[in-house]
């Protein structure tokens, strides 16, 4: 089946086509096509998983283009992190196309829905099969592309418009450096394969400064896509978008393409000097996660705190890489992967019932929907980290690895971990316990067609842990399959273990007290810790800081341009008219008064003489005689004189 | 078979002179059929075309003799996209000017007379030739502006004309500079190639390559000598302004590949650093003016000379590689992304200002880019092309855009790293002003003001959803089309070294 690998993007490719033109008349309206084409992908991709597990790995390329001596070509590869990563966006994709029939019943455009969440599984894994930087681009940009189209997909609305704008613009930038990065690594190794390129760093052809900062240039996309600090400011207004929309792309497939980015480009970054790369990575990754955790704790929109919550384990995932805990990195994105699916599915299924986002309108609907409720409670557990469930196994490896590493690292994850288990289960008490706050709701649980996608899923997040935890006698399954050859690892630590459960739980004690006990009123809290809170609410001023120092000068130099255009270059061109304008007039007073003047004066003066002259010519013979009498007289005179 | 694709449009031209003027079917279906016509011979000669095999379907007559003046033409693969790219633009644009009523004979006699005369420029392979077509393609765009144009149409026709003859001027006299140092004295653009008669005149031949680069500079148009541009084409009526950014522009850069680059390379990569920064601040000066820009029509203008910038970034990037073998991939990847850019901004931003067209001509009668909103929910259609278009503009994987792009980008920086680094920013400032027209025109609340407009017709359809298949087929498969140019790029490079 490896060889028909270039099947999986195809498939979903070849559904978007078919609903964008027949639409309607698909059957299902186009969501049983997308739903089909990505089903199949999926069993290949089981299929290609089980191989993979027994040891194969394959590689093809083909020729796109060729220019003089360089060939690019594109190709795609099948190893071990391609196949998890196959695995994740698929099984988690198809559930969400599923879920999506229920939650966007009776919207206008849905068949379109259907076809850009087709075009964006086919870009999707078009990225995670990609051998080279250049396919890998393409599909890189195509979600991208997807992503703008869907947080805009309710384009109506001005702030879904301007979050698609603002979602795209901000990865731009990040692509931007990952462009440049790209372009460097060519002009020092002349190809866009990873294999070549990679051996050109195993082999010393490409290192010092210029490998960091190739590195670094990479990252840059990752950072923009991944929405890590300082690029991160797009993901939370990407909310605008269709909750399913949100548990797809922002939360499960798209968002972690930056980690996978670094995972699969991690030579790289690990033949740095000193690791220079990978530190960056590592700080950048702490700081996005207690960063964006501590603004999920003041956030009331639901979807907004998951939001928060993504940017933060992503965040921890940048973190796990970075501290050469390869395994623990991509661990968490594929454990992430699903409870993140779950718990945005969750918060649709309370919008769908509630038709709001604001929890504080919410309250008390663990009896309106149990469902809902069960899967959700199973989904901020695994993400709080309590063992044995999903995220527990992999935040306590991140951290462990840190802990090993770096001890300003450490610290950060821990306390983030914390933050971690307080908010999320502030949003649980929120939303499920008390009584219902908003007047004139009628919660009712959501239809099968959502809430069966969400028990596949919870049931995913309970056990897909374990696959990561030290099993007696075959150890760790997951690091056996992915690993990078040359960064050890910690072995697995039961003391630490109880330390990072331990967090969790104080976590949830401490929301507990706050929110479901109430033995101290959050309101309080709120003004005793004004200035944090304030800076919380705030964002820390990501959006003013840029709104600030980017987007205003940029509108200001544009415009300033423009004015530059049109009254300097341009003044300058019509002056040149102007001045040959000017030239002609002067040449045609020249012409008119000296050059024309002088043949009139001409002429005038011969009709001057020929005036005087002609009182000459009487035409009278007596005159005449006279002139020749009197001629004769003067000459008599003459004669005679002489 | 050349001469007849390049004259066939000239003669229904004339046809359509002496037809009676109520006879509007006649004249329509006469343009429409040379034009088509000419298109179609075209397809049988790219069926012919043997990719690799230099210049082809050559015909050479002798017409003035004493002065060694022939009637030579061909095609390489520098030139066979770009005439193919000529005549779709024609075809498409005579399908769109369909509704025009006002002087219907003499609109459509000079469209035609302006496609001979901008296939025969491609073609040319005499210099005189070659400078007799490039003029007479300045008439009839003249003559389109200044009738059919907009309000202050003879302003914006007087500045083209005189500006583009000044240029033309300057070619003129580096014309008989080349002339006059060859020997035998000769017009033939291969033999002047081949003989380089001012390899060893450093003076002489600066003196031709600026005579040559103010012609073309002014034609592409490079910074600082855009803005005849953004009037005329705000001016001309849609389809002059298609056939303007689609074909006029790429006549400028065609002379610096097919005349400055392989006759004065030693000059001209002298020259080339100084040619890269104007380049390169057109790129970012014209996508950061068209980004404040609320005529949509001036705005797509502006992006012309950012892509333009794109196009002179690799030409230059080549042309600053001649001589050095070690560089001479990243120069012939550089220069395929240049010609490659040539079609695809020719498609694609003749796809853009038919669009502008579409809003313009016969439904909302405004430009401003602030006064719509929310149209995507009354002209579906309408609006995905439009993506399309915009997307492939700022140059999205998988649309035509980025593969010339991209090529550009990566055969420049081999050359030129930081230079091509801060290009790469124009990329950013592309998206911003794209994304951000498409917000202002189609999302958002509808605007009442708006709400009766009709979706595309199939006229329009007609002109606009070719060219969207194009974006599409040539993103993803670029290979027909850069194999041809490449060949053609591989002999050029070859030719100099």
């Amino acid at each position: 089946m490896l060889s028909v690998a270039w099947l999986i993007p195809l498939l979903p490719f070849i559904a978007f086509w078919a609903i964008l033109f027949r639409g309607r008349r698909l059957p299902g309206e186009g969501a049983y096509v997308a739903i089909g084409a990505l089903g199949l992908s999926g069993l290949l991709s089981l299929v290609i998983l089980g191989q993979v597990i027994a040891g194969a790995t394959y590689e093809t390329s083909r020729t796109w283009a060729v220019m003089g001596r360089y060939a690019f070509e594109i190709g795609y590869r099948i190893d071990a992190l391609a196949a998890v990563m196959l695995f994740v966006v698929t099984v988690v994709g198809s559930l969400i196309f599923i879920y999506s029939i229920g939650y966007m019943h009776g919207d206008p455009r849905y068949p379109r829905y259907f076809a850009y969440l087709s075009l964006f599984a086919s870009s999707m894994l078009t990225l995670v099969l990609a051998n080279n930087f250049l396919l890998l681009y393409a599909g890189w940009e195509g979600v991208g592309l997807c992503s703008y189209l869907l947080i805009g997909f309710w384009f109506e609305r001005p702030a879904a418009a301007r979050a698609s704008m603002k979602a795209f613009l901000t990865t731009r930038v990040g692509d931007l450096f990952m462009f440049v990065g790209i372009l460097v690594l060519f002009a020092s190794v002349g190809s866009m394969h990873f294999g070549t390129i990679f051996a050109a760093v195993t082999a010393h052809q490409l290192t010092g400064p210029l490998l960091t900062l190739a590195a670094l240039l990479i990252f840059g996309g990752a950072v923009g896509k991944s929405a890590q600090v300082p690029l991160h400011v797009w993901l939370p207004d990407a909310m605008e978008g269709p909750t399913p929309v949100s548990a797809l792309i922002h939360a499960a497939t798209m968002v972690a393409a930056g980690v996978y980015l670094v995972a699969r480009t991690y030579p790289l970054f690990f033949g740095s000097p000193d690791h220079t790369a990978l530190t960056v990575v590592a700080y950048i990754g702490g700081i996005t996660a207690i960063m964006a955790a501590t603004i999920g704790i003041v956030q009331d929109d639901i979807k907004r705190v998951l939001a928060y919550s993504t940017i933060s384990q992503l965040g921890y995932m940048m973190l796990g890489l970075g501290v050469l805990g390869y395994t623990a990195g991509v661990f968490h994105l594929m454990t992430h992967a699903f409870f993140k699916a779950l718990l945005f599915l969750g918060a649709g299924s309370v919008i769908h019932a509630m038709n709001t986002n604001d929890m504080k309108a919410m309250g008390g609907l663990a009896r309106a929907m149990p469902t809902t409720f069960a899967t959700m409670l199973i989904g901020s557990l695994a993400l709080a980290g309590v063992p044995p469930l999903a995220g527990f196994w992999s935040k306590d490896e991140i951290l462990l690895e840190a802990f090993h590493h770096d001890r300003v690292l450490f610290y950060l994850g821990a306390v983030g971990a914390f933050v971690t288990a307080f908010y999320v289960f502030r949003m649980i008490f929120y939303t499920f316990s008390g009584s219902l706050r908003s007047q004139g709701a009628h919660p009712h649980e959501s239809p099968k067609v959502m809430t069966v996608p969400l028990t596949i899923l919870a049931a995913f997040s309970v056990v897909i842990g374990l696959l990561g935890a030290p099993w007696p006698v075959v150890g760790n399954l997951f690091h056996r399959f992915v690993h990078f050859e040359a960064a050890a690892t910690v072995p697995f630590d039961p003391s630490f273990a109880l330390l990072s459960t331990g967090i969790a739980l104080a976590g949830i004690l401490a929301a507990s007290v706050i929110y479901w006990w109430k033995w101290v009123p959050s309101a309080m809290l709120r003004r005793a810790l004004a200035p944090l809170y304030s800076l919380l609410v705030h964002k820390y001023w990501w959006d003013e800081l840029y709104a600030f120092a980017v987007i205003r000068p940029t509108v200001w130099a544009a415009r300033q341009l423009r004015t530059f255009d049109t009254y300097v270059i341009d003044g300058a061109v019509n002056a040149v008219g102007l001045i040959f304008v000017g030239l002609a007039r002067l040449y045609r007073i020249v012409d008119l008064y000296v050059v024309d003047g002088a043949v009139n004066l001409l002429g005038w003066i011969t009709q001057a003489i020929g005036n005087s002259l002609r009182h000459i010519q009487t035409g009278r013979a007596e005159n005449y005689l006279l002139v020749i009498a009197l001629g004769v007289i003067a000459l008599a005179v003459l004669g005679v004189i002489r | 078979m050349l001469s007849l694709i390049i004259f066939l449009p000239l003669v229904g031209g004339i046809f359509i002179l002496f037809t009676s003027k109520g006879n509007e079917a006649l004249m329509k279906g006469v343009a429409l059929g040379t034009s088509l016509g000419s298109t179609i011979f075209l397809v049988f000669l790219t069926v012919l075309y043997k990719i690799g095999g230099g210049m082809q379907f050559v015909e050479q007559h002798s017409w003035i003799s004493n002065l060694g003046i022939t009637y030579h033409v061909g095609v390489d693969g520098l030139s066979l996209p770009l005439i193919a790219l000529t005549a779709l633009l024609s075809v498409l644009s005579v399908v769109y000017s369909w509704r025009i009523e006002v002087r219907l004979k003499e609109y459509l006699f000079l469209f035609l007379l302006l496609e001979t005369g901008m296939l025969g420029v491609f073609a040319a392979l005499d210099f005189f030739l070659f400078y007799i077509f490039w003029e007479i393609t300045l008439v009839p765009m003249y003559f389109l502006i200044a009738i059919w144009g907009g309000p202050r149409r003879e302003y914006a026709a007087i500045k083209f004309f005189l500006y583009t003859l000044v240029g033309s001027l300057a070619m003129l006299l580096a014309i008989l500079l080349m002339y006059f140092n060859s020997d035998p004295h000769t017009f033939n653009m291969l033999a002047l190639t081949q003989q380089q008669p001012l390899a060893g005149k450093p003076v002489l031949a600066a003196l031709a390559f600026w005579g040559f680069f103010f012609a073309f500079a002014i034609k592409v148009p490079m910074w600082p000598f855009h803005t005849w541009l953004p009037d005329a084409h705000v001016e001309a009526p849609t389809a002059g302004s298609v056939i303007l950014a689609g074909v006029l522009l790429k006549m400028g850069t065609y002379g610096f590949v097919r005349i400055s680059l392989p006759m004065l390379p030693d000059v001209f990569r002298a020259y080339a650093p100084a040619v890269a920064v104007l380049a390169l601040l057109g790129i970012v000066y014209g996508a950061l003016v068209a980004l404040a820009q609320t005529d949509l029509k001036k705005l797509v203008a502006y992006s012309s000379v950012n892509h333009m910038g794109y196009v002179m970034l690799g030409v230059a990037a080549a042309a600053a590689a001649f001589g050095v073998p070690e560089k001479a991939a990243a120069a012939a990847t550089a220069l395929n992304g240049a010609v490659f850019e040539m079609v695809a901004h020719g498609i694609v931003t003749g796809a853009l200002f038919l669009i502008v067209g579409v809003l313009y001509d016969y439904r909302a009668h405004t430009r401003g880019v602030n006064e719509f909103g929310g149209l995507g929910v009354r002209l579906p259609v309408y609006t995905g092309i439009t993506t399309i278009a915009m997307l492939a503009s700022l140059g999205l994987p998988g649309l035509m855009g980025f593969v010339a792009e991209f090529f550009i980008f990566v055969g420049s920086f081999g050359i030129f790293p930081y230079l091509t680094a801060v290009a790469v920013t124009g990329v950013v400032f592309t998206a911003a002003m794209f994304l951000w027209t498409l917000q202002r025109i189609f999302l958002g609340p509808v605007n009442e003001r708006w709400a009766a407009l009709p979706d595309m017709d199939t006229r329009e359809k007609v002109s606009l959803v070719p060219l969207a298949v194009l974006m599409v087929v040539f993103g993803l498969f670029p290979k027909p089309l850069l194999d041809m140019i490449n060949a053609a790029m591989a002999v050029l490079v070859t030719a100099v070294r």
